[in-house]
């Protein structure tokens, strides 16, 4: 393209240097990179935590760590990816950067509030780390009793208190969008011309304000059990283990809405952008985002089909969960509909955005076989499960992610990557993310459960094959870290509008400057819209 | 492809062949859908690719026809499914009226069945093939899992419960036992074999051994050990209800509720009796947690189970004569 981009004088990175301009910054896309550098972090954590998982399963015996220290592998590598990496994961890093500017506003409606929530996640984080290092916790991330409050002598406590103080975060940057999203969009911009990705954000933030304090409510339960023997959870004081499931899951189901809902929102935009073409159904899949984030509030008990719950009681909860698929395929048929006579372009976010779509897919359906009631009493608890929310949390939410990260990467930094090597990186990605997960499916319904240290040796065979996907995972993941470093010095200068996209965030420099626009536009067409008259906009 | 690798699990009892076809139908549609979609993706990704790098899309918002197909038609294939699965699971819930019952106790990390006749066993279980078998399992400690991957079942075993599962063996074999609800250290090594043998093989091994006479006769002498004896009397002279021909029965607490005497109350008003008192008596039984463990707990259970074929008695105070009837009147509910 054009040799001669020129990066603008003025931009929110050169607006301030040392280390006290960035920690007590209360600009959104500052906060958005210090989410992004935590997160990080958090996220290679958690990927060492399951690369020690599948080194260890490589062997029926299990050779490689004790069966304590398993246990406490596979405990931490969930708290670390679900709480730490996964749920704030798009919403506070591509989140905070985007929504304002999606919606022309010059930052989010509580600014030293954004800031707070990523001290809070910290403080959080540190407590976890804290948990990891003194001896680490076993009780699995699903704190299930009476095991966690009776039985396990690991460092339940300071783990739970890590999730429960870093839910506040969660909490806080839901208000912040929800309120930024209703009071700051610039004139012109009516919600139905918002970008889809500003609908699921806007969804997850519901679930997020409304199910953390449930998690939060169930974790403090569990400490004062544990500390003073109160007994909501012991049968010999009256109380009950399956009350803490059913509080357990009436948000964590929620939570994997919390997760792949943002990524739904991310593909929207990549399909739309790289297909330059308006998405197919625009009201049905924002109203989807919706629908997903109401009906998954009415389908935890699915996680508890046979954990004692009456027959009745598992049929109401089996038939709302297979309504909460529809919305979700109804999403799937729209974005494969936005490609027909689109303008395709196969970028790397596009490879992400297709492997999102092909992956998720599978996760959906094979949701399906967990709806099924009948099905699920021989497959919960087994690697079939595992599979299945792997498709979902890292073939979807981190394939949207990773799509996202990279789309967006010329704005945030204001430096193109290396397009070769992370098509390439895309690639060993997906064929390491199949090779990893499909096995398992075959390894659940054999009936290996989950959380097995040592295994039959006749299933063998397919958990290496596991193993060695889950190498192959791994460095795809480390390709993409250094070269996306590489970029931030060495890069190409981006243009304002790389991809030649439509949404105010293309319309400003890259990187924006620190007040996001030089003044505040003013929306005159609807989203997605590659066949109007570029007016104003910057190709 | 590799010898010694199984890629699908044996079927061996009657549920696991409904299962099966379930499973089969949803992989069907699974890869329907599946090769639908990424084919669709594959396709459009190819044919439209874009040839100018000025090229937009074409001006296609959407079409309403579309939507409500694939709403309404994924819709109408979820409930096939749901109706199916919630049909064989409806199945998998409600045992055959005649079961041969085994107690089982989940410790962590082992198993412990206790049969009707006597023998005990760990880790491993016997039972004859052809015959509905029903587990009523508890759980010492931690919540663990019974899951037998063979007959397609599972059900989490609880402290402070009893789980029935049930399940009828279609061929003599030794299948697994593992346990599925995470449960510390040795949890993968609390796996354990159901031995399915011929009914003549189980009758042949029954016969072989039962040291200390049947469950019920265990549970008869610890129930005069303990002095139980002493308030639950046949005569309805004690100071406890009267026990005989109890079980099963609906009695109504001094609450006002009723409650079926099942091994769930049993237990529990032996280890927590102010809980559910029965109207007409004083909340005067001493409590025995600590005192008797859940394998004794099971054998008096099994003793109460048992006196229900003595000859009749005069009913039992507490019990109404027609409990079916006139439970949920206010009047009844005052009292």
């Amino acid at each position: 393209m054009s040799s001669t981009v020129l990066a603008p004088a003025h931009h929110y990175l050169n607006d301030g240097f040392g280390v006290k301009s960035w920690l007590l910054t209360r600009d959104h896309k500052r906060i958005a990179l210090l989410y992004l550098a935590s997160i990080t972090f958090f996220f290679f954590i958690g990927g060492a935590f399951a690369v020690m998982i599948r080194l260890d399963l490589a062997t029926p015996a299990g050779d490689l760590v004790s069966d304590d220290t398993y246990n406490k592998l596979f405990t931490m590598h969930g708290i670390v990816m679900v709480f730490f990496f996964l749920i704030p994961s798009i919403p506070a890093t591509l989140g905070n950067f985007l929504v304002p500017l999606m919606i022309g506003a010059k930052d989010l409606a509580f600014p030293k509030l954004n800031l707070a929530s990523w001290y809070i996640y910290v403080l959080g984080g540190l407590f976890t780390l804290y948990a990891l290092v003194s001896g680490g916790v076993d009780t699995g991330w699903t704190f299930y009793t009476p095991f966690s409050t009776v039985a396990s002598t690991t460092k339940v406590i300071p783990a739970a208190l890590g999730i429960f103080i870093t839910g506040f975060s969660s909490i806080l940057t839901g208000l912040n969008f929800i309120v930024t999203i209703h009071r700051m969009r610039a004139p012109g911009m009516t919600w139905f011309r918002m970008p889809l990705f500003l609908w699921s954000i806007y969804a997850t933030s519901l679930i997020n304000v409304l199910g953390t304090p449930v998690i939060a409510i169930t974790l403090l339960l569990i400490a004062a059990e544990r500390l003073f023997h109160f007994g909501f959870f012991d049968p010999a004081r009256g109380g009950d283990p399956v009350l803490m499931q059913h509080l357990f899951w009436f948000y964590s189901h929620p939570a994997v809405y919390i997760m792949v809902l943002p990524a739904m929102g991310v593909v929207s935009e990549l399909v739309a952008a790289f297909c330059r073409k308006q998405v197919f159904g625009y009201a049905f899949v924002a109203f989807a985002s919706l629908a997903i984030a109401v009906l998954g509030f009415l389908v935890w008990g699915h996680h508890m089909f046979v954990a004692g719950e009456s027959v009745y009681a598992a049929m109401i909860f089996s038939i709302l969960s297979f309504m909460v698929a529809i919305p979700s395929a109804v999403k799937v048929f729209n974005w494969t509909a936005t490609m027909y006579k689109g303008s395709i372009s196969w970028d790397t976010p596009m490879l992400y955005a297709i492997g999102f779509i092909g992956l998720f897919t599978i996760g959906g359906l094979t949701g399906l076989f967990l709806a099924a009631i009948a099905i699920d009493v021989h497959v919960t608890d087994t690697y079939f499960v595992i599979a299945h929310f792997h498709y979902i949390m890292v073939g979807g939410a981190i394939m949207g992610y990773m799509g996202g990260l990279h789309y967006w990467w010329p704005k945030i930094s204001g430096r193109l990557y290396n397009e070769f090597l992370a098509r390439i990186a895309a690639g060993i990605i997906f064929l390491g993310f199949n090779l990893t997960f499909f096995p398992q499916f075959v390894l659940g319904y054999l009936g290996m459960p989950r959380r097995y240290h040592a295994y039959p040796p006749e299933f063998q065979v397919l958990n290496v094959l596991s193993s060695a996907g889950a190498s192959i995972l791994g460095v795809g993941y480390l390709i993409p870290l250094v070269y996306l470093l590489w970029s931030l010095r060495y890069g190409r200068l981006a243009s304002d509008n790389p991809w030649g996209a439509v949404g105010l965030e293309w319309m400003t420099t890259s990187p924006p400057p620190t007040q996001n626009f030089a003044e505040t536009p003013i929306v005159t067409w609807e989203a997605y819209d590659y066949r109007a008259p570029a007016e104003g906009r910057v190709a | 492809m590799f010898p010694g690798t199984p890629l699908f699990p044996e079927r061996a009892s009657t549920m696991a062949g409904r299962v099966d076809a379930l499973y089969f139908f949803l992989l069907a549609v699974a890869f329907f859908f599946s090769a639908l979609i990424a084919g669709l993706i594959v396709y459009y990704a190819v044919k439209y690719r874009r040839r100018s790098p000025d090229s937009v899309g074409s001006a296609i918002h959407g079409g309403l026809a579309l939507e409500i197909t694939w709403t309404v038609v994924p819709f109408l294939i979820t409930m096939v499914i749901f109706v199916w699965g919630a049909s064989v699971y409806f199945a998998m819930a409600h045992a055959p009226a005649e079961t041969l019952n085994v107690y089982v106790v989940g410790k962590q990390w082992m198993w412990k069945f206790q049969h009707l006749d006597g023998q005990r066993e760990i880790n491993e279980l016997h039972v004859p093939v052809g015959r509905a078998v029903k587990l009523i399992a508890t759980s010492e400690d931690v919540i663990h899992d019974v899951f037998i991957p063979e007959f397609r079942i599972k059900a989490d075993v609880m402290p402070g419960r009893y789980v029935s599962i049930w399940f009828e063996a279609t061929k003599p074999g030794r299948y697994h036992l593992r346990c599925a609800e995470y449960c510390g250290t040795r949890h993968s090594g609390m796996i354990g074999e159901i031995v399915v043998m011929d009914p003549n093989d189980y009758q042949a091994w029954l016969s072989g051994g039962a040291p200390e006479g049947s469950l019920a006769s265990a549970g008869e002498k610890l129930f005069a050990d303990l002095a139980c004896n002493t308030c639950h009397r046949p005569d309805a002279q004690g100071r406890g209800p009267v026990l005989q021909g109890l079980f099963g029965k609906t009695v109504t607490l001094q609450s006002g509720e009723t409650a079926v005497v099942d091994e769930a109350y049993i237990r529990e008003s032996i280890l927590l009796p102010s809980a559910k008192i029965a109207a007409g008596y004083q909340p005067i039984m001493p409590t025995f947690q600590g005192l008797v463990s859940e394998e004794q707990l099971l054998e008096l259970i099994e003793y109460v189970k048992s006196l229900r074929t003595q000859p009749e008695v005069p009913t039992a105070r507490p019990e109404p004569s027609a409990p079916a009837t006139g439970e949920n009147t206010p009047a009844t509910k005052k009292k």
